[in-house]
């Protein structure tokens, strides 16, 4: 099986990112029953005898000895990393895994990106060397991070350009948390933006999110339960939002609720790759089906069911609301509509126990409502995985390459330009080594060009407005 | 003789279990209908044909699996060895890691020319151990990128190893409202080089099955094993053996042969579809009861008006006048006209069977005379548990349709020039592409003017 190496980057991408191991061991615990090093664990760790202390060799087959994410951990502050290691997952990060600084990157981008970029370059590469030696076969980097701070999105985007350069081959998927409106951090704009010519230019993938959207989320959820109209009990461990297995409704923390949605998008996204279906969908095929053009690259997710009813028999009817939900607004990952924009493709991967007639009944019914540019009317890439999430009996992720993205990247433009016409801010990062004005006009320009793409797109709906003639063969 | 099936991708490798499960556990039944002696030679020359034996007496399946992913492999070889009656041979399969992304150019430009040697290898092995080779049989979707592309490299390099002998590939087409979104795009590069490379392609439509689960078989919940099974049923409705017209009193011994030959007189016309009847649930079986004329002529109409299966026939729809030669343009809308056709009957009382109204000119073109346009073959064995059945395959106007639909949708993609950089980035360019439109353009219109 493909093997996926995820870099966490910056305090956010390391606190998804510990969400996601979590539920990662988790999943693959309630499905491998007799502790077998199998296909599926392998995907996303290595399985080490650790008997001879850390360094041991890895075991391919039998037992699971000693289970070590493939991954590397990134962050210029020690707080969150130091976190992990005390925590329950101390067990699956060796050292060498890990890079810290102490200072942080003062959320600026400049800093990130251009002073400890190369300060940790060699680093980087070295380890990223080591993490693909132990796969036999590397399919795909992750990168988690944020875009409004300094390390995520500075290192960050870093990092996605070494990964391009000493790897070429291998598909790069980006998980990028955007900032709000009301985002604490002064500078975001600045640091979204110059992070976002570095995904334009080198992200084979990237799956925006929005904060905004996963606390509306997280509040629906605790509507939901507290509002008692819910007719059966919902099953706590089946909570998009929950870490499996507790029995809290309210986290103590109020990110790690927002946190585990992201961890169970990038569970999802990986599942057919991991476990048997009958229609697999891997990770390579979703950048094939969903990547028209290739700076296109920004797809729109969605998560549902957010929670599980207690029922064992699951009617159709709560089936197809399951795929009504996915296209709803107040579902999507990010602060977009995508039923009211153009779709340029469309993913759906279902997990559990749902059949190809309940794709196509859903995709019939839903299809009418939804706008597919002229030249993709039928665009669908649809997966089914047999193994459902912990606690649910199914669930869908849908992807959507859809204009929809198009007002995020305005309003992040907006807020950009606010700042950059006074000049507010700006001498914190021209002082930096390598950064100058030009920095900032081409990370802008990149934008307005991807900007005008979208518009383009919604202006004609993507054709031409007759059908091209066909080839015409002389009888 | 036998047959070699090469099983490629997800698809191929789980449609090739449901059919060797299929025609396993037809041998097995009791439901015969026939002497001891006709059950015999009936179970002796299938497992001539698809199984060899082994010392342990459990029979191995003729097959190479492929793929380039571990897991559908490895589901299909357990599958396979649970059931206690089959099973596959645990070293005939070739598989990867990492997949072909849906790209037809990832399976055809890099996964072939790297595998091949290990591939044609495993394929040779199978080969030598039969007796006498009838063929290759390839099963394969024309929709992903492992079954398409892999599998349009695979047929070449068969063609180029077995320069005589059959091959057959089977490909499914996919639902029309997506299961990829590059299908038509992968479709439209396989069936163009396939073309080149192959005998026939026999074609089986997701959409159509998808169907008959529902109409015919009454499930409620259709996956796609349910799916397969019916696609099973129907290949093994024509792959058992059967007593050919001028066979003698034995089975056919060169089954592909057979099959092709006839119904594939000249190279241009190589689509082949297939309908099966009747088709119904196993807990229906026992309360019906079929008569062969009209069986007959449910089926004939079922070729006359393109319809998918026994209900929602348009019974409105008639050959043209014979007698009368009349230029295509002219001929009654929505008929379907045939190049040849053959009919295979199984079960009860299959000698008093009159197909004479299959012969009748008017139902083909003028090139053959209807004796030669026309074939049959009959066993008084039944087939899986069906006391009478009737199964068609048929070289005519059927494929026209969602043909053009596909080639359509590909060329109005292509004319945006959406998603060609992800096969141009494997060596697939526009010309290549512009090629594979002309060569099936040509077909379209070669069928369009029957």
């Amino acid at each position: 099986l493909s093997r996926v190496s995820p870099f966490a980057v910056g305090q956010c991408g390391n606190q998804v990112g510990c969400r996601f191991w979590d539920l990662a061991l988790r999943e693959h615990a309630a499905v491998n029953k007799k502790g077998i090093y199998d296909e599926a664990l392998s995907s996303f760790f290595r399985n080490v005898d650790t008997r001879s202390g850390d360094n041991g060799p890895d075991i391919y087959k039998g037992k699971i000895c000693s289970l070590k994410a493939r991954a590397l951990l990134i962050d210029m502050e020690e707080g969150v990393v130091n976190e992990i290691l005390q925590g329950p997952l101390r067990d699956v990060f060796d050292s060498k895994q890990l890079i810290t600084d102490v200072s942080g990157s003062g959320n600026n981008w400049a800093v990130g990106h251009k002073i400890y970029g190369c300060q940790y370059r060699e680093n980087i590469v070295e380890k990223l060397r080591k993490t693909a030696e132990h796969c036999d076969c590397l399919q795909c980097f992750f990168i988690i991070h944020s875009m409004g701070g300094g390390t995520g999105s500075g290192l960050g985007t870093f990092v996605l350009n070494l990964l391009e350069e000493e790897f070429p081959e291998v598909y790069r998927f980006v998980t990028s948390v955007y900032p709000s409106g009301e985002d604490d951090v002064i500078t975001s704009p600045y640091n979204s933006v110059l992070a976002m010519k570095e995904l334009n230019e080198h992200a084979d993938c990237v799956l925006p999110i929005e904060n905004e959207s996963l606390f509306e989320i997280v509040n629906k959820i605790h509507q939901m339960i507290n509002s008692g109209k819910l007719g059966s009990t919902v099953k706590q461990n089946s909570l998009v939002t929950s870490s499996a297995g507790s029995a809290k409704t309210l986290q103590e923390k109020p990110f790690d609720a927002m946190n585990n949605i992201v961890a169970n998008l990038l569970l999802n996204l990986t599942s057919s790759a991991r476990f048997e279906g009958s229609l697999n969908m891997d990770l390579n095929e979703i950048s094939m089906n969903l990547v028209p053009f290739p700076r296109l690259h920004y797809l729109v997710s969605s998560l549902t069911p957010l929670y599980t009813l207690a029922d064992v028999n699951v009617p159709s009817r709560r089936l197809d609301q399951m795929f009504s939900d996915a296209f709803s607004r107040d579902h999507q990952l990010i602060q977009a509509d995508p039923k009211h924009s153009l779709y340029l493709a469309c993913a759906l991967l279902v997990r559990g126990n749902v059949q190809v007639s309940d794709l196509r009944r859903n995709i019939e019914r839903l299809k009418p409502s939804l706008h597919f540019v002229s030249w993709n009317q039928e665009g669908w890439k649809t997966g089914l995985c047999s193994v459902p999430p912990v606690g649910h009996s199914h669930s869908l992720l849908a992807l959507a390459n859809n204009t929809c993205v198009k007002p995020t990247f305005i309003e992040l433009k907006d807020r950009f330009m606010k700042l950059y016409k006074k000049k507010a801010h700006l001498h914190h990062y021209l002082q930096i080594d390598g950064m100058e004005q030009s920095c900032f006009s081409e990370a802008v320009s990149s934008l307005s060009d991807l900007i005008e793409e979208y518009n383009e797109l919604d202006a004609t709906k993507g054709g031409p407005r007759v059908d091209p003639s066909r080839l015409k063969i002389a009888v | 003789m036998s047959i070699v099936t090469v099983q490629l991708g997800q698809c191929g490798n789980q449609i090739g279990h449901e059919v060797f499960s299929a025609l396993c556990s037809d041998i097995r039944g009791t439901h015969g209908l026939c002497s001891k002696k006709e059950n015999e030679s009936y179970q002796d020359s299938c497992k001539e044909r698809f199984f060899c034996e082994e010392e342990s007496g459990v029979p191995v399946a003729r097959a190479v699996l492929i793929d380039m992913e571990p897991k559908v492999i490895s589901q299909t070889l357990s599958m396979a060895a649970r059931s206690g009656h089959w099973k596959y041979n645990s070293h005939s399969h070739f598989c990867q890691k990492q997949g072909s992304g849906n790209n037809w150019a990832n399976g055809y430009s890099v996964h072939g020319p790297r595998h091949k040697e290990a591939i044609m290898n495993l394929v040779q092995k199978e080969a030598e151990k039969c007796d006498r080779l009838g063929g290759f049989f390839t099963i394969m979707s024309m929709a992903g990128g492992t079954g398409s592309g892999l599998g349009a490299f695979v047929t070449q390099c068969l063609r180029d190893a077995f320069p005589t002998s059959f091959i057959l590939n089977h490909v499914i087409w996919p639902y029309g409202t997506g299961e990829v979104i590059v299908q038509n795009y992968n479709s439209v590069l396989t069936l163009s080089h396939l073309y080149h490379s192959s005998d026939a392609l026999l074609v089986h439509e997701n959409d159509v099955i998808h169907k008959i689960c529902a109409q015919l078989m009454n499930i409620k919940q259709i996956s796609f094993r349910d799916v397969n099974q019916v696609i099973a049923h129907q290949l093994g409705s024509v792959f058992q053996p059967t007593h050919t017209a001028g066979g003698g009193s034995g089975y056919s011994r060169n089954p592909l042969g057979d099959l092709l030959e006839p119904l594939v007189p000249h190279p241009e016309f190589r689509m082949l579809g297939l309908r099966n009847i009747p088709q119904m649930p196993e807990s229906s079986l026992a309360y019906s009861t079929f008569s062969w004329p009209g069986l007959i002529k449910h089926l004939r109409q079922i070729l006359i008006a393109n319809a998918h299966m026994e209900e929602g026939i348009d019974w409105q729809v008639r050959p043209p006048d014979p007698g009368s030669s009349i230029p295509s343009t002219n001929k009654p809308l929505h008929f379907n006209t045939s190049i040849a056709n053959l009919v295979i009957l199984r079960g009860k009382d299959v000698h008093s069977v009159d197909l004479g109204s299959f012969q009748d000119p008017s139902l083909y073109t003028s090139w053959l005379n209807p004796q030669d346009a026309f074939n049959a073959w009959k066993t008084p064995r039944a087939f899986n548990k069906y006391e009478k059945s009737a199964a068609l395959v048929s070289n005519s106007q059927f494929l026209l349709k969602p043909l053009d639909s596909i080639v359509g949708k590909a060329w109005n993609m292509f004319a945006s020039k959406a998603y060609l950089h992800q096969y141009t980035k494997f060596g697939i360019q526009e010309e290549d592409f512009l090629d594979c439109f002309t060569t099936l353009e040509q077909v379209i219109s070669s069928y369009t003017n029957l």
